[in-house]
């Protein structure tokens, strides 16, 4: 019962201390070691993929995490961001893929905007009703229009000639990892930016004591419909890496309700508001099933019927979220600074997320 | 202590994966991305196991193809196309000494997701009655088999019967024909062929739109009822078939009027559907039964042991168990016209492609492996990567599907054209020079 | 006009059944404030639980009976390693851990039972009735009535048993409720067990027309759409928003439908809601003002 409780308000925390120096360095190093030394296998399917879902649950993060605005409707954002690249590219000659990209993100932040608007008036669980919305519309659009997909009879989209950006090319591995790497990390300095400014507090602001805030004159229609757009430009490209530097082709059912799910559990597990969370949380998913694959045919040696097996790595990630709930809503991003600090080195818990979005009280 | 769990975890999977399996014997890797949970798992299931089941009675009653034995191994995708290209990146390098000779994809949208990744890797990709229905041209489409039974062939096949009902082709004219479809890329596949069709026959074309997942459908069948249309042609999936077999019933649409597609025709989409599937027919590239003789061969060997992937033993027989013996046996026949030609191991990608485009299966074959009446006559040639084009019709009578009639063809000389049309825009948009039959040969060599 | 008024009826009865389903969310929002998502997997393993046990022979009264003890069990144990751990946090983080639950509990009901459609026959024959040109179906008539006698039921409930007392009394103020040493653990855990058990019902009605399978998990996303038009605290409120869904999509995809290509059924929903939500944001029926800014 969330009228429950007796706490009245948080209190401004401390910032999050960046990763040391160190780790910075080696996670770097690490960063541009990757083609060199892992297989084409876990460039093309596992790190490629992390990267984009990791931006993903950026974009979702900005949004949910920072200001406080739940949204079942990622894989729609994603869907604009990836029909707007391919239609720029295929109707606008000689546009230059940044460009494209750019406006592509232009474009789902003007949808996710619009199907912010009923924030203005609402919030709570009941803004997914608005981004549900989103979600089947344009699924149903971009089914529905055969000038979204060029009237492919099955309603699918892929670039002509493939994606390409100063010499990088989507066609080889390599030159997919450093044009996804490179994407992914200006925007996750250019959100780390924006959060640590007077953006991030006003939308914490926001989140933490909308009422409040109101009070003490922080815009926070503007500053909800802000975050709104900033998470749809994020999760719009985000979503045309994935149809074109992951998959190569994509439909709407790549972007189904079922990846809206899949970025919320990245952000819940990895960590809401932070910027860390998302890599976590991303890294978490993409490895879990190959966790549970090893353990299944370590430990079991494959005694297991394979239909049973799938079912039983369904009901481990429910009980995993729910065990993140539980024990720690801060996510992989709080365990990790534990692990790292030693048990008793942790920081003190960040309590006004525990509360995320709390009923205010009358 | 947790933490140190999950420590352990994360460093066992990075490590554990790339450790080596025990080396045995090389055999040759067929991966197989599967669908056991979420919302097709029903169909899913029974299809495994029908594959599973006759991969394992070549490998222990056949001793393998020509010695060689056929290792299998399972990925879980929910039908997510996504997911399914993460498998195809895990496995396109092969395995324990063998390379992979092809990828069934288990799914249109998942073919059309790796359609250019598989060209460049060259890796055939199979979809047996699926795919894209363009690429059944293999001049453009080296690397993409939707073999057995194109959706321009379901199109064309569904009108054949409804004339062999009304009296012969002539008489299409001024019928009214309905289609009733899932409101996706599957339901949409075969709309080009039937607007041919109508135009050539001179029948009135209407479309009605289901919307996924189609749990509700009385608006879609009161426009029918408003319409009034001789026959409908119903191309839906999972749950909407279900529902509109029980719609149509409410709505007063006798069932005998309604011809199901192929993915609309197996036990799970009739027996919830109860009464109001009696009388229903579907288009059966893969009859189901249990009387074929291969199902003797498996009860013996597989079933009766207690070998067998099947649940429920009952299921023995149903179309989707079906599914996966002839998807099987077309990859198992595939591989032996390959390894009589390039000698008996693992194939590569390219010499799979070799295999499957000289894939003949002919009337006495299919009596020789026990697939009579099962899978029709097969002929896969470098352009052609169809090679059937046909199928039978069965219809279901409360507790089984009836055969009604042998292998009924689709009129491919119109569609040979649609297609070609097709084939010639991909190629023009992405740049591919199609290539010619004796060049194809001479690139295997 | 009779294609009219066929329409209007038939939405209506469609709709009833869209009601029987977010009943169960009224009941468990009131008592608990949380947005139960698992709901619909809830139902599944009911339909399923019951239907397993029925082809193995089991008569159906037994059935019936063992299903429901097992939805009890599952609602004491909800509301002990979920609801009860997770005490005085956000509706946002409520409402994820049931997206949780919902993936564990499809997992484990799969796992055990296997992922086959399996066929209900509730011995309602679904054949059509005529009221003159109006064609109404008889499937729906007994669905609506089943959701009327639910109702009733539910109404006794809340209004002559001590336990309905005290459950209304959480609803309305917790901490008073509280105070006059209410025992809210247990209350929490009738209400899952009844949302549980009007999940049933709903569960064997949606079987007996689609089939018992994986998407009768996904009547969940109908149902949010009717709480948020109904209002998500009144029973009544649900009745009323499923029949006005219901109504509208079927209204919509008769008369706008064929202008914008058909199909808009997966959407229009939500549309509708969406406008609620900006012109009346309690909904229709709801007593507790949602979250204004």
């Amino acid at each position: 019962m969330a009228g429950l409780s007796s706490r009245s308000g948080a209190q401004p925390l401390p910032l999050v201390i960046a990763p040391g120096i160190l780790v910075l360095a080696a996670v770097t190093a690490l960063v541009l070691a990757v083609p060199f030394l892992a297989s084409e296998y876990w460039v093309n399917a596992i790190i490629v993929p992390f990267l984009i879902l990791a931006l993903a649950g950026l974009g979702l993060n900005l949004l949910t995490g920072f200001a406080g605005q739940l949204s079942l409707g990622s894989g729609a954002f994603m869907m604009v961001g990836a029909y707007a690249t391919y239609a720029l590219q295929l109707r606008v000659p000689g546009l230059p893929l940044p460009v494209a990209l750019l406006l592509a993100g232009l474009l789902a932040g003007a949808a996710g905007l619009l199907f912010g608007l009923p924030a203005r008036r609402i919030k709570g669980f009941y803004l997914i009703v608005s981004t549900l919305a989103a979600q089947f519309f344009f699924e149903w659009l971009f089914l529905k229009v055969p000038w979204f997909y060029n009237g492919n009879p099955s309603a699918t989209i892929a670039l002509p000639h493939g994606l390409s950006v100063f010499g990088l090319s989507a066609e080889n591995p390599h030159g997919r990892y450093w044009l996804t790497l490179g994407t992914v990390a200006l925007l996750t300095l250019l959100s780390a930016n924006l959060v640590r400014g007077q953006t991030g507090r006003t939308w914490t602001a926001v989140r933490d004591m909308d009422a409040a805030a109101a009070v003490v004159g922080v815009q926070t229609r503007s500053a909800k419909l802000q975050a709104f757009f900033v998470s749809s430009f994020v999760l719009g490209i985000a979503g045309a890496l994935w149809a074109f530097c992951y998959l190569g082709s994509a439909s709407v059912q790549s972007f189904g309700l079922a990846r809206s799910y899949q970025i919320l559990f990245i952000i819940i597990l990895g960590g809401l508001g932070t910027i860390r969370g998302a890599f976590l949380g991303a890294a978490f998913v993409s490895l879990l099933p190959l966790i549970l694959d090893w353990l299944f045919q370590h430990l079991l040696s494959g005694h297991v019927d394979e239909g049973l097996r799938q079912n039983i790595q369904k009901a481990i990630f429910g009980l995993l979220i729910i065990g993140f709930l539980i024990k720690e809503p801060e996510g992989l991003a709080r365990l990790l600074a534990c692990l790292f600090a030693g048990p008793s080195g942790g920081r003190p818990r960040r309590r006004n997320l525990r509360d995320l979005n709390q009923e205010t009280k009358p | 202590m947790r933490r140190s769990l999950f420590a352990a975890l994360l460093v066992g999977t990075v490590f554990g994966v790339g450790a080596p399996a025990a080396a045995a014997e090389v055999g040759q890797y067929i991966p197989l991305p599967t669908y056991r949970v979420g919302a097709y798992a029903s169909s899913g299931e029974l299809w495994w196991a029908g594959e599973r089941d006759y991969f394992r009675y070549i490998n222990e009653v056949e001793g393998g193809i020509d010695g060689i034995k056929l290792k299998v191994e399972e990925f879980e995708t929910e039908w997510s196309p996504d997911r399914t290209v993460e498998v195809y990146e895990r496995v396109k390098a092969g395995k324990d000494g063998s390379p992979l000779a092809f990828f069934f994809t288990h799914g249109t949208p998942a073919s059309y997701a790796l359609l250019d990744k598989a060209a460049a890797d060259r890796i055939p990709l199979i979809d047996p009655a699926g795919g894209r229905t363009e690429s059944v041209d293999g001049s453009v489409f080296p690397y993409a088999f939707p073999l057995l039974f194109s959706y321009y062939s379901q199109a064309s096949t569904g009108i054949n019967y409804i004339a062999s009902k009304v009296g012969g082709l002539d008489k299409l004219k001024g019928l009214k024909i309905a289609t009733v479809y899932h409101d996706s890329a599957y339901g949409r596949a075969s709309q080009p062929a039937v607007d041919a069709l109508a135009k050539r026959y001179g029948f009135e074309n209407i479309q009605i739109p289901v919307a996924d997942p189609g749990s509700e459908q009385s608006p879609q069948w009161r426009q029918v009822r408003e319409v009034k249309p001789d026959w409908i042609f119903l191309r839906t999936w999972g749950v909407s078939t279900v529902v509109a077999l029980k719609t149509a019933q409410r709505f007063g649409f006798p069932a005998n009027r309604i011809i199901g597609d192929v993915w609309a025709g197996s036990e799970s989409d009739v027996i919830p559907a109860g009464a109001a599937a009696i009388g229903y027919s579907a288009l059966a590239p893969y009859p189901g039964g249990s009387d074929f003789e291969i199902h003797k061969r498996l009860k013996a060997a597989i079933l009766d042991t207690g070998k067998s992937d099947l649940r429920d033993p009952k299921l023995f027989g149903a179309v989707n168990y079906n599914v996966g013996l002839v998807n099987a046996a077309l990859a198992v026949e595939a591989l032996r016209t390959g390894y009589r030609h390039f000698g008996a191991r693992p194939l590569t990608g390219e010499e799979g492609r070799w295999a499957f485009e000289h894939l003949t299966i002919e009337p006495a074959r299919l009596k020789q492996i026990g697939f009579d009446g099962l899978l029709q006559p097969i002929a896969i040639t470098p352009t052609d990567h169809e090679g059937g084009g046909a199928a039978r019709i069965q219809s279901w009578d409360g507790s089984r599907w009836v055969l009604q009639t042998d292998w009924i063809k689709a009129d491919h000389a119109l569609l040979k054209p649609l297609i070609e049309a097709g084939a010639k825009a991909y190629a023009r948009e992405k740049g591919i020079v199609p290539r010619a039959a004796e060049s194809a040969e001479a690139a295997a060599q | 006009m009779s294609l009219f008024l066929e329409t209007l009826i038939g939405g209506v009865l469609a709709g009833t059944l869209y009601a029987l389903v977010a009943i169960g969310f009224v009941l468990i929002y009131k008592a608990s404030g949380v947005f139960n998502y698992a709901q619909g997997s809830l139902l599944l393993f009911g339909a399923l639980t019951f239907v397993s046990l029925k082809e193995t022979g089991v008569p159906i009264a037994a059935a019936l009976a063992v299903t429901a003890g097992l939805l009890i069990v599952t609602a004491v144990a909800i509301e002990r390693f979920l609801l009860r751990p997770l005490t005085n946090r956000g509706p946002l983080t409520l409402f994820m851990a049931t997206l949780g639950l919902s993936y564990l509990v499809e997992g484990v009901a799969q796992g055990l039972m296997g992922s086959r459609v399996r066929a209900l026959d509730l011995g309602i024959e679904d054949l059509p009735l005529f009221l003159g040109d109006i064609m109404i179906s008889r499937f729906d008539l007994v669905a609506a009535g089943v959701a009327v006698v639910l109702v009733v039921a539910l109404a006794l409930l809340f209004h002559r048993t001590r336990i309905g007392i005290q459950l209304r009394g959480v609803a309305d103020d917790t901490r008073a409720a509280l105070s006059l040493g209410i025992d809210i653990h247990r209350i929490w855990q009738i209400v899952w067990a009844v949302a549980g058990l009007v999940g049933l019902v709903a569960g064997l009605l949606w079987g007996a027309r689609q089939g018992v399978q994986f998407s009768l998990s996904l009547v969940v996303l109908k149902a949010l759409p009717v709480l948020i038009i109904g209002g998500f605290t009144s029973i009544a409120g649900a009745i009323v928003g499923g029949i006005v869904v219901g109504a509208g999509e079927s209204l919509a995809e008769t008369y706008v439908g064929p202008f914008l290509g058909g199909g808009i059924t997966s959407w229009f929903a939500y549309g509708l809601a969406l406008a609620f939500l900006l012109v009346r944001p309690a909904g229709l029926l709801g007593e507790r003002p949602i979250e204004r800014v």
